[in-house]
């Protein structure tokens, strides 16, 4: 018996290149025996091919289909193809093409567990706000030494150190910050310089972080610091030398 | 065979485990029926309404471990109400009044009360191992009852269960006697635990070797448990968030590498990407990974990761992985037996979701693969074709495409002749679930060569009768068949009706059958259970035969009708 049953789909001449193509490998395996059970030989035309019943009764999940099932072979001939493509028209019309399809009108499809599903949403939650770096604003306080009040900066309109000291720079420019640019900074990282800075009266950026430690601005990627810096400190030099420890620990690993 | 006594035999029969085979050597002649029935310590049953608590009783009086499984497949999916039926409570009131001395419980898609759990909890002095997986309908009460009562507890394993969390004082329970414990699992808790009363728990259970927490387990309680019990082998973190360069961190850090012995982790129900290197010295020995609860973690940080599991067999992860990721997979898990992807976004279009290509991948590259859960956007014919080539061994073949009724998008085809390849291929194929655009042609290709299915999962598939008749005529050992949305009739359903028993279970749900079809299944098969669930607002059902039924569950029993059934089931 030929195998194939003929679906009102697969028809069309333009569509047997590509068939045969697709069955290259399979051919050895194409199946020519016997049905077990049934009779064999075929279906008279179209008539006893039943359609889906999915496509009129459910709603219609194949949207981005439609319009390749009016180029494919479908035999026009058909009524009930035909019937169907003016509902899938009538659907389609009636929803915005800019939303995704309907699938999730479904019920219980794609096959995932409630609990599955469930906790995935809780989790996306909390990781997309993760990724955003936890609220949109992270505005922290500014305290300088010698200066008669404190400020308060948005992490988040900066998007690096260097950003951040020239914006400090403005906020206090009526006291001397010294070499708190992108170039002090750098510095930071520079052993031999740093001692120089901390026995100077120079100004020295510190930040406290989410665990309370007084820590050296610099030292960590941008993005970590926005994330765990609670408020920043101008500290004077000479108060720095009590974080020079640590500071010239952290240069030491590095190099 | 007559000559041997009786305590041969049984010892013979104690080196039998597998449920079939034992199920087999009872039949051969009455006297091993009578000692193997004597003999018998484990018993699975497979749907619980298939034989009552009092049958299995009076045939093993001496059951040590039950299974049992209640609704249906498709209940994950919601498409049994909640109220269908399930319920252990009649089993443990059974056994707690026989004398059966019960040690081992697990349930799966049963309806758990706090009752129940009660009267288990006082009722068998010996009770060592609560395995609850999908139920439902119990609280922290009654765990509180299970942490109280059971002396000599080892296990009390609650996987993916929906739990009505109050305050977890239920941890506080377990008396400082218990020091059993072999294996702890309450991930899927929503409510806080006593963090104390966790601490010393793990610090009093020394054979503890599997411990999978909830989300609400902060970190420096984690690092406390892990510096007690370094012997764990299983782990499940909770909550993993943390600033790499905290002091915190490094001391978690120095834990985890004292825990040598891991070589199953889980959970990260709540993770920061950057954390993951703190994970790295004990990569190396995993055997099972499952990240599919961490959307959070994707991209390099992923990948990075998967690159240090050299000795991975089971992973399980969500579709951000990607096809580049799975790749990584393919190239870095050589030892990869069973993979799982599931869709992080399954309420709508993935947008990071995996294609066949990362299939493919995966295939040329991990030859052992014999198991498969794979949620995509699409597959094509020529890729399942070259995955049967590269991956023989399929024991589970399950393919979900996201959108049920897609063709093969380069050739516009219908997916018949990947799958065919499939089952030609993959002659060990014990469970197949299928998706995309398919007509009948799968299913003749599913009756011709997979001689092995147990279990076919079917949806928005076929053209006719034929689909579903193929199946029935070919697969000899079939056992659940689970079909919706297919235009399958009567005529199929009624061809071979003295099939169905042969098989556990047969769901149809939104396909052509109609009442008066069921009623004759019902009719002829006084056997089967027919259920129709009619989960509408008719206040009666229309009894008008020509009507098509929503949805039908039959399965093969040996005790008849249910009492228990809701209103919305109505049995044949």
């Amino acid at each position: 018996m030929e195998v194939g049953l003929k679906m009102a789909m697969k028809g069309g001449g333009d569509h047997v290149g590509g068939c045969e193509k697709e069955k290259m490998g399979f051919e050895e395996t194409e199946l020519r025996l016997g049905l077990p059970g049934g009779g064999g030989g075929g279906e008279g035309g179209g008539g006893e091919v039943v359609r889906k019943r999915g496509f009129s009764e459910t709603v219609d999940l194949k949207l981005n289909l439609s319009s390749k099932q009016d180029t494919s072979g479908i035999d026009p001939n058909d009524e009930k193809v035909t019937g169907l493509n003016k509902e899938k028209n009538l659907l389609l019309s009636a929803i915005d093409p800019a939303k995704p399809p309907a699938k999730a009108q479904v019920v219980g499809w794609p096959p995932v567990r409630s609990f599955r599903k469930n906790m995935l949403a809780t989790a996306t939650q909390k990781s997309s706000t993760d990724e955003s770096g936890g609220e949109k604003v992270a505005f922290v306080k500014v305290s300088m030494d010698g200066a008669p009040y404190l400020r308060k900066v948005d992490l988040r309109m900066y998007t690096s150190y260097h950003q951040l000291s020239d914006a400090l720079a403005k906020m206090f420019s009526s006291f001397t910050i010294g070499n708190c640019g992108s170039q002090g900074v750098k510095d930071f990282m520079n052993e031999s310089k740093l001692m120089d800075l901390l026995n100077g009266s120079d100004y020295v950026p510190t930040y406290e972080d989410k665990d309370g430690d007084w820590m050296l601005v610099g030292d960590v990627p941008w993005e970590m610091f926005v994330e765990s810096c609670k408020r920043l400190r101008i500290m004077k030099g000479t108060e720095a030398i009590g974080l020079a420890p640590k500071a010239v620990e952290k240069c030491k690993k590095r190099s | 065979m007559n000559y041997f006594p009786d305590e041969v035999l049984e010892h013979v029969f104690d080196s039998i485990a597998s449920h079939k085979d034992r199920n087999s050597v009872s039949l051969v002649c009455k006297s091993w029926y009578r000692i193997e029935r004597y003999s018998r310590r484990r018993v699975f049953i497979g749907n619980c309404y298939s034989i009552s608590p009092e049958r299995l009783i009076a045939r093993f009086p001496g059951l040590k471990s039950l299974t049992l499984k209640g609704k249906p497949h498709f209940a994950d999916f919601n498409l049994v109400p909640y109220d269908w039926g399930g319920f252990v409570y009649p089993w443990i009131k059974a056994l707690a009044e026989s004398g059966i001395g019960l040690e081992e419980l697990r349930l799966k898609r049963m309806v758990v009360s706090d009752e129940s759990l009660e009267l288990l909890s006082k009722s068998f002095a010996n009770f060592k191992s609560l395995v609850l997986v999908s139920c439902e309908g119990f609280s922290a009460d009654g765990l509180a009852a299970v942490a109280a009562n059971c002396r000599f507890l080892r296990e009390l394993d609650l996987q993916e269960n929906e739990v009505d969390d109050h305050r977890g004082h239920w941890l506080s329970c377990f008396p400082e006697s218990c020091t059993s414990l072999v294996s702890l699992n309450f991930a899927c808790l929503k409510g806080e635990v006593n963090l104390g009363a966790l601490e010393r728990l793990v610090s009093r259970s020394p054979n503890l070797k599997s411990l999978r927490l909830n989300r609400l387990v902060p970190l420096d309680t984690l690092q406390k448990l892990l510096m007690r019990a370094p012997q764990l082998v299983d782990l499940g973190i909770g909550s993993y968030v943390h600033d790499p360069s905290s002091e915190a961190s490094n001391k978690l850090k120095h834990a985890i590498q004292r825990c040598k012995s891991i070589v199953s982790l889980s959970g990260f129900l709540e993770v920061a990407p950057r954390c993951m290197s703190a994970i790295y010295p004990i990569c190396g020995n995993l055997t099972t990974l499952n990240l599919s609860y961490a959307p959070g973690l994707h991209g390099n940080k992923l990948t990075k990761l998967i690159q240090h599991c050299r000795k991975l067999q089971r992973l399980w992860i969500l579709d951000r992985i990607g096809d580049k990721g799975l790749g990584v997979v393919a190239s870095t898990c050589k030892e990869l037996q069973e993979l799982r992807v599931f869709p992080s976004d399954p309420f709508g279009a993935g947008n990071d979701a995996v294609t066949e290509e990362g299939l493919v991948l995966v295939s040329a590259g991990c030859p052992k693969l014999n198991s498969l859960l794979y949620f995509c956007q699409q597959m094509t014919n020529a890729a399942l074709i070259t995955v049967a080539r590269n991956c023989p061994n399929f024991i589970r073949f399950r393919l979900c495409i996201l959108d049920p009724v897609k063709p093969d998008p380069v050739t516009n085809q219908p997916l018949d002749e990947g799958f065919g390849a499939i089952v030609q291929s993959c002659k060990r194929l014990k469970r197949l679930s299928l998706s995309g655009l398919l007509t009948d042609q799968v299913f003749l290709y599913i009756g011709m060569y997979a001689e092995q299915l147990e279990m076919l999962s079917i949806a928005f598939a076929a053209d006719s009768d034929k689909g579903m008749l193929y199946v029935l005529n070919g697969c000899k050992k079939l056992r659940k068949l689970e079909i919706r949305d297919c235009p399958f009739g009567n005529s199929a359903l009624l061809e071979d009706v003295g099939k169905y028993e042969t098989m556990r279970s047969l769901w149809m749900s939104s396909c052509e059958v109609t009442l008066g079809g069921c009623k004759t299944v019902a009719e002829k098969m006084p056997s089967l259970n027919v259920e129709i669930i009619n989960e509408s607002d008719q206040t009666e059902f229309n009894l008008d035969e020509g009507q098509k039924v929503d949805k039908m569950y039959l399965y093969r029993t040996l005790v008849g009708h249910r009492k228990d059934a809701p209103e919305s089931v109505w049995i044949l």
